[in-house]
């Protein structure tokens, strides 16, 4: 049986109201424009593998909180979240998912394979574990450059178990690169539950023998996302190396569209759901504490769904790539020295 | 407003399923997230979730409906203040088979439509040596060597990583007194760690560097081949042009002498295999130089193939300030007439030997050094045939899938009328490499089999 993510606690935090009510509108907008995906998948919109965020809002939301400019991020395939969290604009990433040529990569990458050169962000990387070592090859860069700048990789549990995530915890370790290295563990590796693939399932100790400081988080409650990232970006920003943050997450939905989830039973989905959502406890603590009527939350919900139905119809309109796209993209051509 | 509930595609190949269970009931409350149904795919029983919230108002397929396609209303949700008993479908309810009128509208405007050709790929020539110009006997590895050299004082940001590279000063010495002079920030030592630190150099390619990344030999290259061709190769594509890769891979490649089969393999044709990669395999010590420079200057990944054997060899290097070669252009080693010899790297000494045997048995072959495997510069190859009407692919690989079956693909479809003979390919025999002199020589091709194909092709012998 794999253990639950800890109950979201109180943390005592230093995000003032604004930034609270940022998180919340993050979070939503990620929960929503995932239920759209998987809602134009359903209606055959969307093909091939479609990985829904949905459950895990507060981690990307609480670690990006912590980010400044130039800091760059990396995931695998399970990225919209992140997209959205780095400033993407959600026609570009639904068009994507529909390919089309509105979307990102022009329709070319699809759902697991999408980049902003210009928001710093990575991808979007379907090999399990291959963002790992060119996120740390991203905080090389860096160090290199001599500027301040830290890269973020998040990877799943299923990815902490790949020999090329140990290898970059070596260099990273070894040369002191500015890296956070994000566990998002959801429980589950598709299938498979964490204590039936990792001998040690406290994956923040994955760094040990690396002598790379972990720690675990309640990766459910994003001010206590927000809090644990501060103190790992400033490590890594600091010049004092790589930094692992265990996210304890979960996600509602199937590894991918196509997973009946058998392998967990409806209680725990539901369980986690009713007591530990990451949106239901922000949305909780805004109202105990005042940051916010259930009218303005309303009304932000609102908003959010505007923005979502925007990217849908966007997504739905923009026309197939042009047939000249098959060949375009391939190589660039040399400038002639 | 009502919202239709749809049949779900809930796989990538479903078309249609069985509604086997109803959850909830007309006149049920729905929020998002609840589960609605079970349905059976002809993989799995799935659960469908409710996106949207509101009361359930009419149930149109029953539980049991075997057939249901995809995207039929299966149910109609009221919203919020709205009356369950007034709503009524958008859509039609659909659970049997779709008129084939219905389905020709429905067609995608991909399906069908034939895929425009290919772009032709300009190459340039060589640049022109002026007259004049001296020339200095190089080995291969200072050619390798002075070319990083150039480019690193020319370009911060190239650097060279790898194994031994920096204080070992190079397990073959190919980076020899590099680290002396860029120091341990532009020439690092990795751990021994090829998928790892491929990857850390494509990550720092996708940041704007450009990385040398040295492999002791390629044969340890493929612990890290996902990084080069799912990640270096495919990301400009996917990302729609907006990424970009500009990084070298080199190293020794092909077979070594006596080191066993798991140490001598020829990768020409896995890498030439891939498009978004450029691969270079040059022979001589002045294309080293100038491939190389142009390999750190491509902005996409490139696989450079040294050759272990021809490090040590010593050619004519033009002495000017900065010579690159284009990527893509085969050369003409020698001119002939009556029978074309392909090769790259290391064959192409067998094949100039071979050319100087045929000479003697009055056979005058001209030898076609690819010096690039992608882009192939068929052009070049071409022209050849057209003159000798005869060819023989000569490489170090396997034949089986080789880089000699696709020349010969090649010059029999767009040069088949030109041949007099079948094209014949010389290549390594199918086994791997054994490690006893006597079976290690039988293996690998050399002058005299290059000779005897030509004499085939020639219907001499």
């Amino acid at each position: 049986m794999a253990t639950k993510p800890k109950s979201s606690k109180k943390v005592p935090t230093k995000a003032g109201k604004d930034e609270i009510l940022k998180y919340y509108r993050d979070m939503l907008l990620i929960r929503r424009f995932e239920e759209k995906a998987g809602q134009l998948y359903g209606m055959g919109k969307i093909a091939g593998f479609c990985h829904l965020y949905i459950g895990q809002e507060a981690v990307v939301t609480g670690v990006q909180a912590c980010l400044k400019d130039g800091d760059q991020v990396i995931t695998g395939y399970r990225d919209h979240g992140h997209m959205l969290a780095c400033g993407l604009d959600p026609k570009g990433v639904m068009a994507e998912l529909t390919g089309r040529s509105g979307g990102l990569s022009k329709g070319k990458g699809g759902s697991m394979h999408m980049f902003s050169k210009e928001k710093n962000f990575y991808g979007g990387h379907g090999i399990v574990g291959a963002q790992v070592p060119i996120g740390t090859g991203l905080g090389f860069a860096n160090k290199y450059r001599g500027t301040d700048n830290v890269s973020v990789a998040y990877f799943g549990d299923g990815a902490s178990n790949q020999g090329q995530v140990y290898e970059s915890f070596n260099m990273a370790s070894l040369w002191d690169l500015p890296v956070v290295y994000v566990i998002e563990n959801n429980m589950y590796a598709m299938g498979t539950s964490v204590d039936r693939a990792s001998a040690e399932t406290e994956l923040f100790k994955r760094g040990i023998s690396f002598e790379i400081e972990g720690e675990e988080v309640d990766g459910m409650d994003v001010l206590a996302v927000r809090e644990a990232g501060e103190r790992a970006v400033k490590y890594a920003r600091s010049g004092k190396g790589p930094y692992i943050l265990e996210m304890k997450t979960y996600r509602y939905r199937g590894h991918s569209m196509s997973d009946p989830a058998k392998y967990r039973k409806r209680e725990e989905v539901d369980d986690v759901r009713s007591h530990h959502d990451p949106i239901d406890g922000l949305k909780k603590h805004i109202l105990e504490v005042g940051h916010a009527d259930e009218t303005e939350l309303k009304k932000i919900d609102n908003e959010i769904k505007a923005i979502v139905k925007e990217a849908a119809d966007f997504s739905l309109e923009s026309p197939e790539p042009d047939p000249s796209e098959l060949w375009t993209d391939v190589l660039k051509d040399a400038e002639v020295a | 407003m009502s919202v239709d509930i749809l049949m779900p595609a809930l796989s990538p190949t479903m078309e249609e399923g069985t509604l086997s269970k109803w959850l909830k009931k007309e006149g049920d409350t729905i929020s998002s997230g609840d589960v609605i149904a079970e349905i059976e795919t002809d993989k799995a029983t799935m659960e469908v979730e409710a996106v949207d919230e509101g009361t359930l108002a009419k149930i149109l397929v029953p539980a049991g409906t075997e057939g249901v396609k995809v995207n039929a209303v299966i149910a109609v949700l009221a919203e919020d203040g709205e009356d369950a008993g007034s709503v009524t479908a958008k859509k039609a309810p659909d659970s049997g088979p779709v008129p084939e009128t219905e389905k020709k509208d429905e067609t995608p405007a991909s399906e069908g439509a034939t895929a425009p050709d290919a772009p032709e790929v300009k190459v340039l020539s060589d640049p022109s040596i002026p007259e004049g110009t001296s020339f200095t006997e190089t080995t291969v590895r200072d050619a390798l060597r002075d070319a990083m050299a150039e480019e690193m004082r020319r370009d911060e940001d190239v650097f060279l990583m790898g194994e031994e590279v920096a204080q070992y000063q190079g397990a073959y010495k190919v980076s020899r007194e590099l680290l002396q002079e860029f120091g341990d920030r532009r020439v690092v030592d990795t751990p021994i760690t090829e998928h790892g630190f491929a990857g850390l150099g494509v990550g720092a390619a996708f940041a704007g560097l450009k990385p040398i990344v040295e492999f002791m030999t390629f044969n340890f290259a493929m612990q890290a081949i996902d990084q080069i061709v799912n990640s270096a190769a495919k990301t400009r594509y996917m990302s729609g042009g907006q990424m970009g890769c500009p990084i070298v891979f080199r190293g020794p490649n092909g077979a070594a002498a006596r080191v066993g089969a798991q140490h001598s393999q020829d990768y020409s044709s896995w890498y030439g295999h891939i498009p978004g990669l450029k691969v270079v395999a040059p022979y001589d010590a002045a294309d080293a130089k100038g491939l190389l420079k142009a390999a750190i200057r491509d902005p996409n990944p490139v696989i450079f193939l040294e050759h272990e054997l021809l490090y040590g060899n010593s050619f004519p290097v033009p002495d000017l300030d900065d010579y690159v070669l284009p990527i893509g252009k085969a050369a003409i080693k020698r001119q002939g007439t009556d029978v074309t010899l392909v090769a790259h790297s290391r064959m192409v000494g067998f094949a100039l030997e071979a050319a100087e045997k045929l000479a003697e048995q009055g056979i005058d072959a001209e030898v076609v050094d690819l010096r690039t495997i992608r882009p192939l510069d068929t052009d070049t190859i071409i022209e050849s045939v057209k003159k000798t009407n005869r060819i023989v692919c000569c490489e170090e690989g396997w034949r089986f899938m080789g880089v000699g079956a696709e020349i010969a693909a090649t010059v029999t479809a767009e040069a088949f009328d030109y041949l007099d003979a079948p094209p014949a390919r010389v290549h390594q025999k199918d086994v791997p490499l054994p490690y006893a002199a006597n079976l290690e020589a039988l293996s690998l091709p050399n002058a005299d089999d290059i000779v005897e194909a030509a004499l085939k092709v020639c219907y001499v012998k």
